[in-house]
């Protein structure tokens, strides 16, 4: 009897949700009130803060599955963020009426066009680069570092050759522009809060995927244990196929919102937010969805708030928060157990 | 005589630059429990993980209910009816018992009868349907694990060393299970270091040394033969008596 008591213990214990990281990330925010000095100021850095955690969530969530399930490093994730955007452009280009249009109703459709025309080339795309770049180096991570930067800059050339080398302006739909007032002296810009909405969309929609279908169940098998899960009988590299191509629709998806976001298309857009990815993977734990949500907004926060309090520790502040986060946990916020 | 249910003929295993198993001749009857038993390093775990395609033989053929299965990969092995149940267990901690046991189950839908049956096997499987499976005990570890190769019917169940380093209670549970599992008719090759586990549970024994079968036979008269154990298993038998 007293056998049994031990056990149910044991296994509560191991069942809990680990929230430290998550009050680490509320602590690291409310710590920063202070410091910035005005809470008026601190709300619109906080609010810029979650909608850029939020879009460098949806652009990373992808890749940290990609490694996680099999043990793939895609630096050519990075293009797939500007193959994005610019997919949404050709989009955006013959709507333009519908960006400048006062209907709300226009301005969503065309945001929403947008976001399913660059998903589904990025899909597209992501499935061809798999078959070509990914596919013959499996298993060799050196190879892999160097096809798949090769794959990166190829593509970036191809932009160029069709869009040209300069910076394209885009405009945000008429009905995003601008703030809403909460009370006298807070203002939060409308765009930000759809970001942050998207995000939690894409985070809920993950959650409900990877928690509640089989192959959901496959996938979070796969990364504790890709071998085992073929052991069962299932074909993991056809799985793997699926995640990379959803992985590439996000990175797609990421690339229209942070396209907005910035109001400007470069070619090299998304190698700028890559390192800023591979970050959130490494802090969050690899192949962690949650980790990388977390990872995601923990970045963006401490990016934001040094960027005002101090500019010139902003440049460093994210490298330093990885060093910490692996000094006090070697494997990530939440880690992925590998049997 | 009826062509065994699976065959090994002359299988060779590289692993890297390592030539692990060294022309491994192994046939397993249809029906009972065939046990393996060889000394620590051996072989025997190469053997099954060759058996289900993790590593490549890279000489010789297996063949599994009548077709050659060498060279086709894991999931296609697995799906002709081969359940393994590994030596590090290689439950998925992150995934409920209930989840581990849905995802082992192919068709997708756990048949209740069985599941039933599991339970009465492994009572805390029951118990703990609802929690990660990384926070059971060892011994619930091993029990779900073998759970998973259960949940379904299959033709061939590969087991490897299911008794190692659980406590006597455990072990004896263990075993009373896997005898209902025979008397349910399942055909079983099982790694066995625990000699006494192997000798109540075995009908074949075939014994491995050096990546090679040295001996295969009828475990009653392994058990009879004492002369022969000492020969074949050395000190380990009088650790294990
Ligand atoms: N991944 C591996 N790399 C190199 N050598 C290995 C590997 N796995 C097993 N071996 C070697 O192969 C031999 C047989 O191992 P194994 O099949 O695990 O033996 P057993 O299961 O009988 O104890 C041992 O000498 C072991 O060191
Ligand atoms: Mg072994």
């Amino acid at each position: 009897m007293t056998d049994r008591t031990a056990e149910k213990e044991e296994v509560r214990a191991g069942a809990a949700i680990d929230w430290t990281p998550i009050l680490l990330t509320v602590a690291v925010a409310l710590a920063a009130i202070p410091l910035v000095g005005s809470f008026s100021t601190w709300v619109t850095l906080t609010v810029a803060a979650l909608a850029m955690g939020m879009m460098i969530f949806i652009m990373a969530s992808g890749l940290t599955l990609v490694f996680g399930l099999m043990d793939v490093i895609n630096f050519g994730h990075g293009v797939f963020i500007s193959v994005g955007a610019y997919m949404g452009l050709l989009v955006l280009w013959p709507l333009a009426g519908w960006v400048d249009s006062s209907s709300v109703f226009l301005n969503v459709a065309v945001l929403l066009l947008c976001i399913a025309f660059a998903m589904a080339a990025t899909g597209l795309f992501g499935l061809a680069f798999e078959r070509v770049i990914v596919r013959p180096v499996y298993g060799q991570h050196l190879k892999q570092i160097l096809v798949t930067m090769g794959g990166l800059i190829v593509v970036e050339q191809l932009l160029y050759a069709f869009f040209g080398g300069n910076p394209i302006t885009i405009a945000l739909p008429q009905s995003f522009r601008g703030g809403l007032a909460f009370g006298p002296d807070i203002v939060v810009e409308r765009y930000r809060l759809i970001a942050v909405a998207v995000g939690v969309v894409v985070f809920l929609g993950m959650l409900l995927v990877l928690n509640r279908t089989r192959i959901g169940l496959l996938v979070r098998a796969g990364v504790e244990n890709a071998e085992m899960v073929e052991a069962l009988g299932y074909n993991i590299r056809r799985l793997f196929i699926g995640v990379f191509v959803a992985g590439s629709a996000l990175a797609g998806l990421g690339g229209v919102m942070w396209g907005f976001y910035q109001q400007t298309l470069t070619v090299g857009m998304g190698l700028q937010v890559l390192v800023l990815i591979f970050i959130v993977v490494i802090i969050g734990g690899l192949g962690s969805i949650g980790g990388c949500l977390i990872g995601s907004l923990l970045v963006a926060l401490i990016a934001n708030y040094t960027a005002f309090i101090e500019p010139k520790i902003a440049l460093v502040s994210n490298i330093g928060l990885m060093l910490a986060v692996l000094l006090w946990r070697p494997q990530g916020l939440y880690p992925v157990t590998k049997s | 005589m009826p062509e065994p249910l699976l065959s090994l003929d002359g299988v060779h295993t590289h692993i890297g630059r390592y030539h692990i198993l060294q022309g491994v001749d192994l046939a397993v009857p249809r029906g009972g429990f065939t046990v393996l038993l060889g000394r620590n390093g051996a072989g025997k775990t190469t053997t099954l993980r060759t058996i289900m395609g993790m590593w490549k033989a890279s000489k010789g053929s297996i063949r599994f209910a009548g077709n050659d299965v060498t060279a086709r990969p894991t999931p296609q092995i697995a799906s002709a009816g081969i359940a393994y149940v590994p030596e590090n267990m290689s439950i998925f901690a992150g995934l409920t018992v209930r989840e581990n046991l849905v995802l082992a189950a192919r068709s997708g839908e756990i048949d209740p009868k069985r599941l039933e049956w599991i339970f009465s096997l492994f009572p805390a499987l029951q118990r703990f349907f609802g929690l990660a499976a990384g926070a059971l005990s060892g011994g619930q570890k091993q029990m779900l694990s073998i759970a998973r190769a259960l949940i379904e019917p299959r033709e061939l169940i590969l087991v490897d060393e299911p008794t190692k380093g659980l406590a006597p209670a455990i072990v004896s549970n263990m075993i009373r299970a896997f005898r209902e599992v025979k008397n349910a008719g399942a055909t079983v090759l099982l790694v066995e270091q625990n000699f006494m586990a192997a000798r109540m549970l075995g009908d074949t024994v075939a014994v491995m040394d050096d990546g090679r079968i040295v001996h295969q036979g009828l475990m009653a008269e392994l058990a009879a033969d004492h002369a022969l154990q000492h020969r074949l298993l050395g000190l380990h038998l009088d650790k294990h008596q």
